[in-house]
């Protein structure tokens, strides 16, 4: 299993009732349904990725993010977990409400546009950053709203959102000295652990 | 004529008698038989049977072809066969004509003993949770405890549902295909017009038609054509027929027949010489009245905890008879009362019917998720 699901996966409760928006080939949830008693459901649009997860034995619901979660009821999951889509959606701050209001606890992954790569890409070349942690183009990338930690904390103090645990590695989910000095420019990756409220 | 090698080839139905059953309504129907065929072996330990339950005018003849000289296979041809989705050398299938049908199981044509005469319009209401019924007892005839699958579409997804709730101990997997919780007014409406149009038609008899040596033409030729009609979509039958004329010219108005008018007289035509009117009426209601949730509170979840099986659910963009909302509804309640789905859109052009023609995405989810229940039950 790729590395940073192994980390969600670690921070899920056994039994809880899992949604993963952007479940992509079930990866997590398979783990999730075979390791620790979950029942989950993932939500993707892609027909390979839907294929996959059918492959895989796990539930999945065909279903474009940006439509919303609407169609969940308030508090239906014990954890909804939103990895690597975060900067893939058209309104992230009310899918962060949405994930709050469907879910008990959300876990939020995505790459930093503050790593010192992309600083020194757009301050020295005046380009936008391609970088192996955000390895596309400007014209031909799905994110569309790319941030750093520091943005996305921002976000969640201005919405009311607690950040309960936070995890920052570089690509090898590794974290040293110099990236718990300073996460937002030496790390690559963050795992988000979020409540509603001052909590 | 060959066979396609991808056929089942040729397949003889069989019938089965079986002894009373206590309808819904309060009836008791002293004796009925079902005819059925079955694809593919039944293996060792009885695992790997999947019952086809067809739509409004469905019947038994699923797949394969019943004499070389047939211009067409059976209606799910498409699904079914060795190396489709529904993979005959994988699985036993099974597929029968309803109870109330017209293509040999017990309905309005046959016999009622108590009087010697047909049936015809005094054949009791039959709901889509007797049809289950029957069926669990044509599978206790076969030898199989649990079906691998239970898989339907439109009305044929209902009776995978209703098994799912009223007998979770003896089906895996349910496959919902073009399916509904339960029909909404506007299709009543359509199913009422459809109705009408037969009870209407001076040739009806209150019924009696078989009696009188007549036959309601007209009446089941427009329900087949607005059935038609609906099941398409705007997009599809534009496609299919445009404006084009079939005969006639529009600048001196003689004659003129659009090839849509010409292809839903033909349907309509062929339908009106092949199904009974009775069975129509009959089953047209059993749609109307389906509503599992009913005797849960009109609560779905609650019907729905009571299931075991996972479910597949598949709906198509432009069916708009049973919609995709219509199968989020299954959905969503699926999620709430815990249950494994897997659900599927699919972008197919071709309305309701889709459900009968050979999508490329359609029969590849089929396919894969088929193969999981395959490998479950060891084939």
């Amino acid at each position: 299993m790729r590395e940073d699901l192994r980390i969600i996966a670690d921070l899920v409760a056994p039994g809880a009732r899992v949604l993963d928006l952007g479940c992509g080939h079930g990866e997590l949830l398979a783990h999730l349904q075979r390791h620790k008693d979950v029942v989950g459901y993932g939500l993707d649009n892609g027909a390979e990725e839907i294929s996959a997860c059918i492959r895989a034995g796990v539930n999945v619901l065909e279903q474009d993010l940006d439509e919303g979660l609407t169609r969940f009821p308030d508090a239906s999951f014990d954890t909804v977990v939103m990895a690597n889509t975060l900067q893939a959606v058209h309104a992230p701050e009310h899918l962060l409400d949405e994930m709050l209001r469907v879910g008990r606890e959300c876990i939020v992954t995505f790459p930093n546009f503050g790593h010192w790569t992309c600083r020194l890409q757009l301050a020295t070349r005046g380009r936008m950053p391609v970088a192996k942690h955000l390895p596309y183009t400007w014209y031909a990338t799905p994110n569309i709203h790319l941030c750093t930690f520091a943005d996305f904390e921002t976000l969640c103090r201005d919405r009311g959102l607690t950040i309960t645990e936070r995890f920052v590695c570089d690509r090898a989910y590794r974290h040293g000295r110099l990236i718990n000095r300073f996460p937002n420019l030496f790390g690559t990756t963050a795992f988000y652990r979020l409540r509603r409220g001052n909590g | 004529m060959t066979l396609p090698p991808d056929s089942v080839g040729i397949v003889t139905p069989q019938t089965l008698s079986f002894g009373a059953l206590d309808l819904q309504c309060g009836v008791r129907l002293p004796a009925f038989d079902l005819v059925y065929e079955t694809y593919g072996e039944l293996n060792a330990d009885r695992s790997n049977a999947v019952l086809v339950c067809h739509a409004l005018s469905g019947s038994h003849h699923a797949a394969g072809y019943h004499a070389e000289t047939d211009r067409r296979p059976g209606w799910w041809d498409v699904c079914i066969g060795p190396g489709k989705p529904i993979d005959t050398n994988r699985f036993f299938v099974v597929s029968l004509n309803n109870l109330g049908g017209c293509h040999g199981s017990t309905g309005p044509r046959s016999d009622d003993p108590a009087t010697g005469e047909p049936y015809g319009p005094n054949f009791p209401n039959v709901t889509v949770k007797d049809w289950v019924r029957s069926q669990a007892m044509l599978a206790d005839a076969l030898g199989i405890d649990a079906f691998a699958a239970v898989i339907g579409g439109s009305l044929g997804g209902m009776q995978a549902m209703q098994w799912a709730i009223d007998l979770p101990d003896r089906i895996r997997h349910a496959l919902l295909i073009a399916c509904a919780p339960k029909l909404s007014a506007q299709n009543i409406a359509f199913n009422e017009i459809a109705r009408q149009a037969i009870l209407t038609d001076p040739a009806y008899r209150d019924g009696e038609y078989v009696k009188a040596g007549t036959n309601p033409d007209r009446g089941l030729m427009l329900a087949r054509m607005l059935g038609h009609v609906t099941y398409l979509s705007d997009h599809s039958m534009g496609d299919r027929f445009g404006r084009e004329l079939r005969s006639g010219d529009i600048a001196s108005g003689h004659d003129v027949e659009f090839q849509v008018e010409s292809y839903l007289h033909y349907q309509g035509r062929s339908f009106s010489k092949s199904f009974d009117a009775n069975t129509y009426l009959l089953m047209t209601r059993a749609l109307d009245y389906f509503d599992p949730a009913h005797e849960y509170g009109d609560d779905l979840v609650a019907a729905l905890e009571v299931s075991r099986c996972a479910y597949l659910v598949v709906s198509f963009s432009t069916d708009w008879r049973f919609s995709p909302e219509r199968s989020e509804e299954i959905v969503d309640a699926l999620v709430a009362a815990r249950r494994d789905v897997v659900s599927v859109s699919i972008e197919a052009s071709q309305g309701h019917d889709s459900f009968l023609l050979p999508v490329p995405r359609y029969l590849t989810v089929l396919s894969e998720y088929l193969d999981r229940v395959a490998r479950e039950c060891g084939q």
